[in-house]
């Protein structure tokens, strides 16, 4: 019996070693629906956190690439707002009092989301080209784009927000059959798109190599330099294309728009298992890292619970979700 | 086609590293289908040589044909596509992945989408570790592999090449006895299909058992190739040793008294197990053996770095039990880290800051403040008194030499006042000038009663500076030897490598 039972037990513990944040989050989703069984668990409310979750969740994915490699990606915030502007600019009706380029008629919208993807992608080659080039920090390169292209933001909107913006982008905030947002959708896309690069390419492993052992990866002739730049070129588009989504919603890009996401961006990654030691970390645990924000979110507003102490609770969860991992991946003595 | 009986032919290789000619033009030939053994002693330049045929790094000077073609300026990934493939001496994992990724980097198979294919992935490691006598699954994370297993990871790879060259340096480090036999038996086939292999060790045995032919460096040059059969132990030994001691060991005779420190059956896990010694007061007690005998964890494990899993340590014949660096140092000891740059200085800091760091609490005053005058005076009087050569006392020290980095070192150990020495590699990388004044300051310190235990790669170094000699090889003592005239580097080697014939 007494064995069976420490059987059972190390069983347990075997399933939260592997499961532990994805239980967490079934636990809160469990607690909320027990807590609010009329609110919590509709479907309009199920979309409603999903929808909520699509712009970081996207950006979390092209961080938990950088992060396995060993990196960080201070810029993605910035990157956003950049890329959003450029976006908006370009899809102004001609009803906008105050437009970015005057004489410019509207545009068609894949005019726009080609502009927005390349912004990303450059702010993406830079910051890459300096790690892998000059050797400077990860830290330091993507800090430097992170106000350089917050400066640029401010230059391009002459500090104006940019508004009065055509039905093609507007859809993006939309819904379609009139319940499923178009965020969920694109975000689904993505997450297939970034489990398929980081699982079954050679350059998904490649990452893997780099951020585990990067005197490994040169020596087996991996191209590590250029590695370096594809991985935050590809930080830099899911940027960009969480910048679509969110020019799609918010209908008017501030130019100070989405500062601090970079935060809670890396927050969304480290808490779902991403190991900033390098060669850690999967697309699930980005999506469950973002996913339990967004509940966090959603819960304490249906609870009414003073939205501050959301803050306190986040915090909590990103050290005790790294405390986690770092037991769970001590060395066996 | 004159050249087709050599897999690679390097001409007069020179490597220089900023202050370091690692290889003064070397030659190395490799004919196809042997097994060449390459030996010397550490820092003769066998690793260097190998790093600049793998394009790690590229040598200064020098011409190198491999297969007929004439190698310029080429690349790890270059070399590996031309059929060179290298085991490094440390191991590289990735630890978090699987066995087959580790394998397969860089070139995982891919399907007809020109995506991973983890079935042919896990089939082809599957065959590849049965072919050497493996059957672990592909899909173990190799992080919870021994050692040994991780080091039969790494041969699998290279031959996974499907290499015409394979450098093996030292491979057998972590490796049992009966996975020796199976590593040896692959390297027979490698060879029976007419590839080459360079294999690196420092196990003589290991060099008689496999190898065809021998190559010998020393001091980064090239000094013989025999064939394995025209050449007895002792001419090896001879041609990798080679130099004459001279006066850059300047022993002054120190008188010798009581016993300061015995070791009784000391063990650390896996690394050494039952040894046992003492060291007297003035004594210099050399310890030598190879990388790996377990000589830095011997004085780690007595100075409280590494856990005792067995045995007694006494101080002046009382007994004591030294759990962490913390309680060796109230009891008097000293310990000169190998790797300086690692573990000792900050290079960041002055002079006087890395000299008086690990005094502090005897330069206070009555406010708890530090006492800015009694640094200055005693930071002055220890570099003074052990010559480190400096502009001023508040030089930063990653503008001094190695030797007077060195120095700074001894001096902050110095201050605090120490009876027993230990020094690990206590001149590696430091010029032949400072390396004869850090050996007399050493004498110096013997002479005044200090007890020192010095452990050396360097046998000139060590026969040149003890007066006696503690021998290791593969975690067991298997000698502690009078220096006197007679001892030559020959018998230290044979002792050295367990090789008493």
């Amino acid at each position: 019996m007494n064995s069976k039972n420490s059987e059972k037990l190390s069983k347990i513990k075997q399933l939260v070693s592997k499961y532990g944040i994805a239980l967490i989050l079934v636990g809160m989703v469990i607690l909320m629906t027990i807590l609010k069984p009329q609110s919590f668990p509709s479907a309009k409310n199920i979309l409603n956190i999903l929808n909520q979750s699509a712009i970081v969740g996207i950006m979390a994915l092209g961080m938990t690439i950088v992060i396995i490699s060993k990196g960080i990606d201070l810029s993605v915030g910035s990157v956003l707002a950049l890329a959003g502007v450029v976006a908006a600019s370009l899809s102004q009706t001609s009803a906008a009092s105050i437009k970015v380029f005057e004489s410019l008629g509207q545009q068609p919208i894949f005019v726009a989301i080609l502009a927005a993807l390349a912004v990303g992608a450059a702010a993406g080659a830079i910051s890459g080209g300096l790690i892998a080039f000059t050797g400077i920090p990860a830290f330091i390169s993507t800090l430097g784009m992170m106000t350089i292209a917050r400066g640029i933001v401010f230059l391009y909107t002459q500090g104006q927000p940019v508004s009065k913006l055509s039905d093609g982008m507007l859809f993006f905030g939309s819904n379609v059959f009139e319940v499923i947002p178009v965020p969920v959708i694109v975000y689904g896309i993505m997450i297939i798109i970034t489990a398929i690069i980081l699982g079954y390419t050679r350059f998904g492993k490649s990452v893997y190599a780099i951020g585990g052992n990067i005197n490994a990866a040169e020596v087996s002739g991996i191209k590590v330099k250029r590695n370096i730049v594809l991985i935050y070129i590809f930080a830099g588009v899911t940027a960009a294309l969480a910048s679509i989504l969110f020019t799609g919603r918010v209908a008017s890009v501030h130019p100070g728009s989405a500062t601090g996401y970079e935060l809670t961006v890396i927050a969304a990654t480290t808490i779902g298992g991403t190991s900033h030691s390098g060669g850690i970390g999967t697309v699930w645990g980005a999506v469950v890292g973002t996913l339990i924000l967004s509940v966090l979110t959603n819960g304490f507003t249906l609870l009414g619970i003073d939205p501050y102490w959301q803050q306190i609770v986040q915090g909590m969860i990103i050290v005790g979700a790294v405390v986690l991992d770092m037991r769970k991946n001590a060395k066996k003595a | 086609m004159s050249d087709i009986e050599y897999i690679l032919e390097a001409t007069n290789i020179v490597k220089k590293f900023p202050g370091v000619d690692a290889l003064k033009g070397v030659d190395l030939r490799v004919k196809k289908g042997e097994i060449l053994g390459l030996v010397g002693e550490n820092g003769a330049g066998k690793s260097t040589l190998m790093k600049c045929i793998i394009g790690i790094h590229p040598p200064t000077s020098g011409e190198i044909k491999f297969d007929g073609r004439q190698l310029n300026k080429f690349s790890t990934s270059d070399a590996l596509s031309m059929g060179i493939s290298y085991i490094q001496q440390e191991l590289s994992p990735i630890e978090y992945r699987p066995i087959m990724e580790n394998i397969w980097v860089g070139r995982e198979p891919r399907n007809r989408f020109g995506l991973v294919d983890h079935k042919q992935m896990y089939e082809d490691t599957k065959e590849l570790l049965l072919s050497i006598g493996m059957d672990e699954d592909p899909k173990m994370l190799v992080r919870d592999l021994t050692v040994a297993k991780q080091q039969m990871i790494e041969i699998a790879k290279a031959v996974s090449y499907d290499a015409k060259l394979i450098i093996m340096d030292e491979p057998t480090s972590a490796l049992s006895g009966s996975e020796i036999t199976e590593l040896f038996s692959i390297m027979r086939k490698i060879k029976q299909e007419g590839k080459s292999i360079i294999y690196i060790s420092h196990k003589l045995d290991e060099i008689y058992t496999i190898t065809d032919r021998v190559v010998v460096l020393r001091d980064g040059e090239f000094i013989g190739a025999k064939a394995i059969d025209e050449i007895d132990v002792n001419q090896m030994i001879e041609m990798m040793v080679g130099r004459k001691v001279t006066d850059l060991f300047p022993k002054v005779k120190c008188e010798i008294c009581d016993v300061k420190l015995e070791v009784q059956n000391l063990s650390s896990g896996k690394e050494f197990q039952d040894v046992s010694f003492d060291v007297r007061e003035g004594e210099i007690l050399g310890i030598a053996g190879l990388v790996g005998s377990g000589r830095t964890a011997l004085i780690e494990t007595i100075f409280g770095i590494r856990k005792r899993t067995a045995g007694h340590v006494f101080i002046d014949g009382q007994e004591v039990n030294i759990k962490s660096p913390a309680d060796a140092i109230a009891n008097g000891m000293a310990f000169l880290t190998e790797d300086r740059r690692l573990n000792g200085i900050f290079p960041m800091l002055s002079v006087k800051t890395n000299i008086i760091v690990a005094n502090l609490n005897n330069l206070i005053n009555k406010t708890g403040l530090l006492n800015t005058k009694l640094v200055n005076m005693k930071s002055l009087e220890y570099i003074d008194a052990i010559q480190i050569k400096t502009p001023s006392q508040d030089q930063l020290v990653m503008n001094l030499s190695g030797g007077n980095q060195q120095k700074v070192l001894v001096g902050r150990w110095l201050m605090t006042e120490p009876e027993i020495l230990f020094l690990d590699e206590p001149t590696r990388g430091i010029d032949v000038g400072t390396k004869s004044e850090i050996h007399r300051l050493i004498s110096q310190l013997a002479g005044q009663g200090k007890s020192i235990v010095m452990v050396s790669s360097e046998l000139p170094e060590i026969l040149g500076m003890s007066d006696r000699v503690v021998v290791l090889s593969q975690g067991k003592l298997t000698g502690i030897l009078e220096n006197s005239d007679e001892l030559t580097q020959e018998i230290v080697m044979q002792y050295a490598t367990n090789n008493m014939s």
